[in-house]
């Protein structure tokens, strides 16, 4: 994936159906292998620019490349295809399903992605491999998911985005439900096996204080002006 | 696909007492509607099945469907009965073949007790022109020997030889007992599936001789009269209930029936034995259609209740759809997970639903037959009950739209954002 840019946005216009516009971007990127902190107030549009990247939203107007393909001339299931493919999600809480062990919801991904599956090789092993690096204690990954603690259900969930080494990692504010400590714990991990498995990751949170460890920290605010879009 | 069939079950189990409560439901719902269904096919087949053979049924003048049910399957009673001279008259035109006489009345322990003579043996037809069978022992010859119908014998434990009483009167708890004139048990009949087998056969004379010194339903006081006494009276038959008349050539069964009907002596009433059946199950098909259509409604609450499981689901459900969309999954995906879900539930409902069907069967089988003559075959699941199953199945798939709509809209509103 070298080369070839994880994220190109150009000149991208998005609005809700009858709501003034909430995106304008003309400008921004994340190169292979990157890690950007995006960080923003709530309501400036960051879920929705997520939404767009993941391709569950079309842009009105503009240039979307995610991993160089443009997601907007892609049919929904191919789209979806793709997301399953290229892109791995942390969300903020609850990511995993509770029903599962653990090491079922790590593998997850690679059931719904026959590229992921061949590049994780042997899942459950590469997904204890993830597990250990991720400091989970290999005792845990048979406990139904729901057993486990904020903390530790985090770390799976980001040994699901990693397993299968898809091209981006996209985590919105995955760290708000833990204390100050385990925050920059979580994220140096989550650092540290994104650079191993060269995903580029996108990292949203409106806690400045772990955006020094990033390659990149960027204001959503700077870069989106929906006022002057029209 | 495996990775959804995967999701699905272990979702399900996580989900296991609403989603087990559901396929209870629909499970006991197709119990209710195969089991009317089964009964009444049964019921129908076993009431055909009855039919005698016979071409006309005689009796005094009622309604066709009294006297086919009084004379042939034993429910109900005769209000008035038919001379023997007009029987005699009958059985002596051209056209008739043969004449059984029927002589109903009394009853032993709740089975009825059926005068005849031995042309019953000889003509009596049962299922596909089968004639009756001896099991064990003869047809009665003396006065007070009687022949026991298969369910007789086994239900009351009789053997040959056995000492009984008839009473009078057709009740289980009949007051009035003929104790002075013991039968003895001289034949058992095999198993038949008609009312056949819950029939104690005696000879005319008999049902004379145990008369003789009653009148008006009640034993005349002080003259109490032996068995060996009442062989010095004339015990011909006087009067019968009915008769089963068989004719030389069916064409003329009109012909007869109109004879009969115009009969100068007394008021008679011919039947033909299908015909009248067919009128039975007219009267019956009202009632029949209502029964069956309480149990589709079942089935329809049953599957509602399905329904109801799947959407208040969805509720908690909508972070896994969320979880499940990041990962790849489509709003198709999505629709299909919750359809596939409602597939597999109303399949579980319809195996358990025959299961328990085959173990009631099993259970109630021998009850229904002794206590309403109701043969129940013990068989597989009929073309007829697959096609009520699909039914079900297809039903089932029609309602999960509703929760897989819901789920599709949910999906494609929430795309990956969790909303708790």
């Amino acid at each position: 994936m070298s080369g070839t840019s994880a994220l190109d946005i150009a000149g991208l216009r998005f609005a809700w159906p009858g709501q003034p516009p909430c995106l304008a971007i003309e400008q921004f990127g994340i190169g292979a292998g990157e890690a950007v902190f995006l960080h923003g107030p709530s309501g400036s549009g960051k879920s929705t620019l997520l939404s767009l990247i993941g391709g569950l939203l079309m842009p009105d107007e503009g240039r979307l490349r995610v991993l160089g393909t443009d997601t907007a001339a892609l049919g929904a299931s191919a789209r979806d295809r793709f997301r399953a493919d290229h892109l791995g999600i942390i969300f903020q809480l609850s990511n995993l399903l509770p029903y599962l062990s653990a090491l079922d919801n790590i593998g997850l991904a690679c059931r719904f992605s026959r590229r992921r599956r061949e590049h994780a090789g042997e899942v459950a092993a590469e997904a204890r491999r993830l597990a250990a690096r991720l400091d989970l204690d290999p005792s845990l990954l048979a406990r139904p998911a729901a057993a486990l603690s904020v903390g530790q259900q985090q770390r799976v969930a980001a040994a699901r985005a990693l397993i299968g080494r898809p091209g981006l990692v996209i985590a919105d504010e995955p760290t708000s439900a833990l204390d100050a400590e385990r925050q920059a714990g979580f994220v140096d991990l989550l650092l540290g096996e994104c650079q191993a498995s060269g995903s580029a990751l996108l990292f949203v949170s409106h806690d400045l204080s772990l955006a020094g460890r990033f390659d990149r920290c960027v204001r959503l605010t700077d870069i989106n002006r929906p006022e002057g879009a029209s | 696909m495996r990775a959804w069939l995967w999701l699905t079950t272990r979702s399900m189990a996580n989900r296991r007492l609403s989603v087990g409560l559901a396929v209870v439901s629909i499970a006991l719902a197709v119990t209710l509607l195969l089991g009317v269904e089964r009964l009444r096919s049964d019921a129908r087949s076993g009431f055909a099945n009855t039919l005698s053979g016979a071409d006309l049924i005689v009796g005094a003048r009622s309604g066709p469907v009294p006297l086919l049910l009084y004379s042939v399957f034993r429910i109900g009673d005769a209000t008035s009965d038919i001379a023997w001279s007009s029987l005699e008259a009958i059985a002596a035109q051209p056209l008739v073949k043969w004449v059984v006489p029927l002589s109903l009345g009394d009853s032993h322990r709740g089975f009825r007790v059926l005068g005849t003579d031995g042309r019953y043996f000889a003509h009596y037809q049962y299922a596909d022109r089968r004639s009756l069978a001896f099991a064990e022992g003869r047809p009665f010859e003396g006065v007070f020997e009687a022949v026991l119908g298969a369910e007789v014998a086994e239900a009351l434990g009789y053997r040959l030889g056995e000492r009984i009483v008839l009473a009078h009167g057709a009740g289980t708890a009949s007051l009035a007992e003929h104790a002075d004139k013991p039968f003895t048990v001289v034949g058992i009949l095999a198993r038949t599936g008609t009312p056949v087998d819950r029939t104690v056969h005696v000879g005319l004379a008999a049902i004379e001789a145990i008369h003789l010194d009653w009148s008006g339903g009640a034993p005349i006081p002080g003259l109490g009269l032996t068995a060996e006494e009442t062989r010095r009276f004339d015990l011909s038959p006087r009067r019968v209930t009915a008769a089963l008349v068989g004719l030389k050539t069916r064409a003329s069964v009109f012909r007869m029936q109109r004879y009969v009907n115009e009969y100068k002596g007394e008021p008679l009433l011919a039947i033909l034995p299908g015909a009248t059946l067919q009128q039975l199950w007219g009267l019956m098909a009202v009632a029949e259609q209502a029964l069956l259509a309480i149990s589709a409604l079942v089935v329809a609450v049953g599957l509602a209740g399905l329904v109801a499981v799947l959407v208040a689901s969805l509720g908690e459900r909508r972070r896994e759809l969320a979880i499940l969309r990041a990962l790849g999954a489509g709003p198709r995906d999505v629709f299909l997970l919750l359809a596939g879900e409602s597939l597999l539930l109303a399949l579980a409902g319809c195996g358990l639903g025959a299961v328990l069907l085959f173990t009631l069967t099993g259970a109630l089988g021998p009850w229904l037959e002794a206590r309403f003559g109701l043969v129940l075959v013990f068989q597989g699941l009929q073309p007829r009950e697959w096609l009520w199953l699909a039914a079900v199945v297809a039903a089932a798939l029609v309602a999960s739209l509703v929760p897989a709509w819901r789920a599709y809209r949910l999906s494609l509103a929430d795309g990956m954002t969790i909303r708790i």
